[in-house]
């Protein structure tokens, strides 16, 4: 559970949110109101933003060089393909939402879901980290799992993944069994 | 954003190119609007309503929710220390806050058109003034037991007298600590003994031990009600044993919910090693396992941080996986002998012991003669849930769902006009994941019956806004609705309410309250 939280960014969002919003209230009581008008139209784009932010300063505390920018390739379950560029540093759900690829992310990022499956070319998988135990455990339930799967939140573009193609999933894989139980009668 | 128009767009020409001899009729579909109405307010229904949007520009959704708060069990299902997956919540926000979609809270589907109950509407009332009708109001129901006892007894004890609970539905528990009206007023017992019992081996089972054992501190910092939290406070339930009737290789449970349980504060999980390695390295198990990543990697999960019973520390608080067990009846007040001291117990309950037959992925319980009972102060059951019949729809009695084709509703033949999407459609399994690329199929078949003039031939006349609108005035729905605005407003009631003690909302637990709050009577 510990988990969930430190890796929540909604919940790190809203803690965020939070402090901000009590230090608004302790001095300012009157405030209030318009902190919450703020919230509603803030909150859709909010959490994956501030992520965004944190990765790309994450990415910035290692070296002092300016982010470059890498350019890599969708391939859509239909074939069509999309080239999207992304400063480095960006992870791959956001770069694919920025460029309209059919790519979801229920849990906005959240290593919640498995929604943002993508799948990595095997030499760039190997060079990646190994994913942590609760992204494969949402790997786990994802639809059409290759033995170079990810999650797209949870990849960051790197200079080595210049020119990289990235297969998304068929999502229909098994899809009108899903929950039938294989049997052997 | 001009793109995905774009995009859009050159799919439905390229069809358009594709079927040639239909030229005029695609022209006509263009200008022509399609009116859907969505029956059921969860994710279901947000789902397909979304994929419909992005799929056809040309359609206008209105969802029907039997509450005044959409969401379903994103709301009322997921549990309270899980925020990071109710995050979907702003996809759904953003689907009802589309202007080509109309969100009726407060209003229920079902009965038959001469029933004009206020604020009721009939499945047939829908079908006359829609074009389509998409079916996504869940499974509301849960699975019994069906064995002696399970209802609860009152017993007679001293001069007063006990309410023995027997088996509470584990779904009812879900809602009650994540507020949902309806369930507020369920009795529960977590006092007059330190065990639960919960029958399932499913995430729901999971989740009710998770949220029976968690500290109540961490608790507190979520969207959890606080009359929850001031009765799980003063819990005195420090074990809860989950009954499965088949082995661990068929639990049904996922990873990250079985993790979860290895990371509770002063918890230790129980279960019989020598059973789950047997399972695990007998030949059959190896093979399962080997193309089973998910389970394997469960099983690996409970091979590091399990240990037996007779080795369980008696200071320690204990989630215990329960296997090969089936219920058989629930005995009262009767006498339990615990380390040599006899004491009464609220309730025993007895189970069948049974052996497995057949391969791991189909295994079968069998009886044998050998009983087993075990002491709690009340037992939940988490056996899976049901979908009910509505008024006006087929329904497949066997499977509990209304019959289908990739979503399109079967009744001898295509049912013109009418999908179903999310757990009536396919029975109550999967995660959120499962449940939105379901509702995507369901939406792609009816964009291309859309496409393909097979709901416009039909419904051709009939379908138009001022139709429904009157519609909709003479059931009185239009009075009672609740809108997204006013689910809005209350949002932010409950955001604020929250933020008073730390908590990213506080959920109203009252219908009648939530509409004070919504009419500003409050």
């Amino acid at each position: 559970m510990s988990v969930a939280f430190t890796r929540s960014t909604a919940g790190l969002v809203r803690a965020q949110l939070q402090r901000l919003r009590t230090s608004h209230l302790s001095s300012t009581p009157v405030a209030s109101l318009s902190v919450f008008a703020l919230r509603s139209s803030f909150s859709l784009c909010a959490s994956s933003r501030l992520y965004r932010f944190r990765q790309t300063a994450a990415a910035f505390s290692t070296s002092a060089i300016p982010a470059k920018d890498v350019t890599v390739t969708f391939i859509e379950p239909d074939g069509n393909e999309v080239k999207a560029t992304g400063e480095e540093g960006t992870n791959l759900m956001e770069l694919a939402h920025e460029n309209d690829v059919d790519l979801e992310g229920a849990c906005e990022g959240a290593c919640a879901c498995s929604t943002c499956h993508v799948i990595l070319p095997d030499n760039i998988y190997d060079r990646l980290p190994e994913p942590s135990d609760e992204e494969n455990d949402m790997l786990d339930l994802a639809f059409g799992l290759t033995d170079t799967s990810r999650l797209g939140c949870q990849v960051m573009l790197s200079p080595e993944m210049e020119g990289m193609r990235i297969k998304l999933p068929s999502a229909t894989r098994n899809f009108y069994v899903d929950g039938a139980k294989p049997s052997h009668h | 954003m001009a793109t995905t128009v774009l995009r859009v767009r050159s799919k439905t020409w390229s069809f358009g190119i594709f079927a040639t001899s239909r030229r005029f009729s695609i022209c006509r579909i263009v200008e022509r609007e399609n009116n859907i109405a969505v029956v059921g307010g969860g994710a279901a229904g947000f789902y397909t309503a979304a994929r419909i949007l992005y799929k056809s520009k040309n359609t206008n959704i209105d969802i029907f929710e039997k509450l005044p708060t959409p969401h379903g069990l994103v709301r009322y299902g997921v549990a309270p220390d899980h925020p990071e997956v109710k995050n979907c919540m702003s996809k759904f926000d953003e689907v009802a806050s589309n202007e080509r979609v109309r969100f009726f809270g407060n209003v229920q589907v079902g009965g038959t058109s001469d029933d004009h109950q206020p604020g009721h509407l009939s499945l047939d009332s829908l079908r006359s003034v829609y074009d389509s009708v998409v079916l996504s109001y869940g499974a509301s129901k849960d699975r019994r037991l069906n064995i002696p006892g399970e209802d609860g007894k009152t017993v007679k004890s001293g001069d007063k007298n006990d309410n023995r609970l027997g088996v509470v539905s584990a779904r009812q528990f879900v809602a009650w600590y994540n507020g949902l009206p309806e369930a507020q007023d369920l009795e529960l017992d977590l006092e007059s003994y330190d065990k639960i019992i919960i029958i399932g081996h499913g995430n729901v089972a999971l989740d009710c031990a998770r949220i029976l054992l968690t500290d109540i501190d961490s608790l507190a910092s979520t969207d959890i009600t606080e009359k929850a939290l001031e009765k799980l406070s003063r819990s005195k339930i420090r074990h809860v044993e989950i009954v499965g009737r088949r082995g661990p290789l068929q639990v049904s449970f996922t990873t990250k919910e079985l993790r979860e349980m290895t990371k509770l504060k002063d918890v230790q999980i129980i279960c019989d090693r020598q059973l789950l390695e047997n399972e695990c390295q007998s030949t059959a198990g190896q093979e399962y396992l080997k193309n089973s990543r998910a389970l394997k990697r469960m099983m690996d999960i409970l091979f590091k941080h399990s240990v037996n019973s007779e080795d369980a520390s008696r200071d320690l608080k204990s989630f215990k996986l329960s296997f090969l067990k089936s219920p058989v009846e629930i005995l009262f007040d009767q006498k339990w002998s615990d380390n040599g001291n006899v004491n009464v117990v609220p309730q025993l309950f007895k189970f069948r012991i049974n052996r497995l037959e057949g391969p791991p992925e189909s295994a079968k319980a069998i009886s044998t003669d050998i009983f087993t009972e075990i002491p709690c102060a009340m037992a939940l059951r988490s056996i899976g849930y049901v979908s009910t019949p509505l008024e006006g729809a087929p329904f497949d009695k066997q499977r509990n769902i209304v019959p289908n084709i990739a979503g399109r509703v079967i009744d001898n033949g295509v049912v013109p006009g009418l999908y179903v999407s999310g757990w009536v459609k396919r029975g109550p399994v999967g995660v959120i994941a499962t449940t939105m690329q379901d509702a995507y199929r369901t939406a792609d078949a009816l964009v291309m019956d859309i496409n393909n003039g097979h709901i416009a031939a039909d419904n051709m006349p009939k379908s138009s806004r001022s139709a429904i609108d009157q519609m909709l005035e003479k059931t009185r729905v239009t009075q009672s609705r609740v809108t997204n605005e006013d689910w809005k407003r209350l949002e932010e009631f409950e955001i604020e309410k929250g933020y008073q003690v730390g908590k990213p909302r506080e959920k109203v637990t009252d219908v009648q309250e939530m509409l004070n709050i919504i009419r500003n009577t409050a």
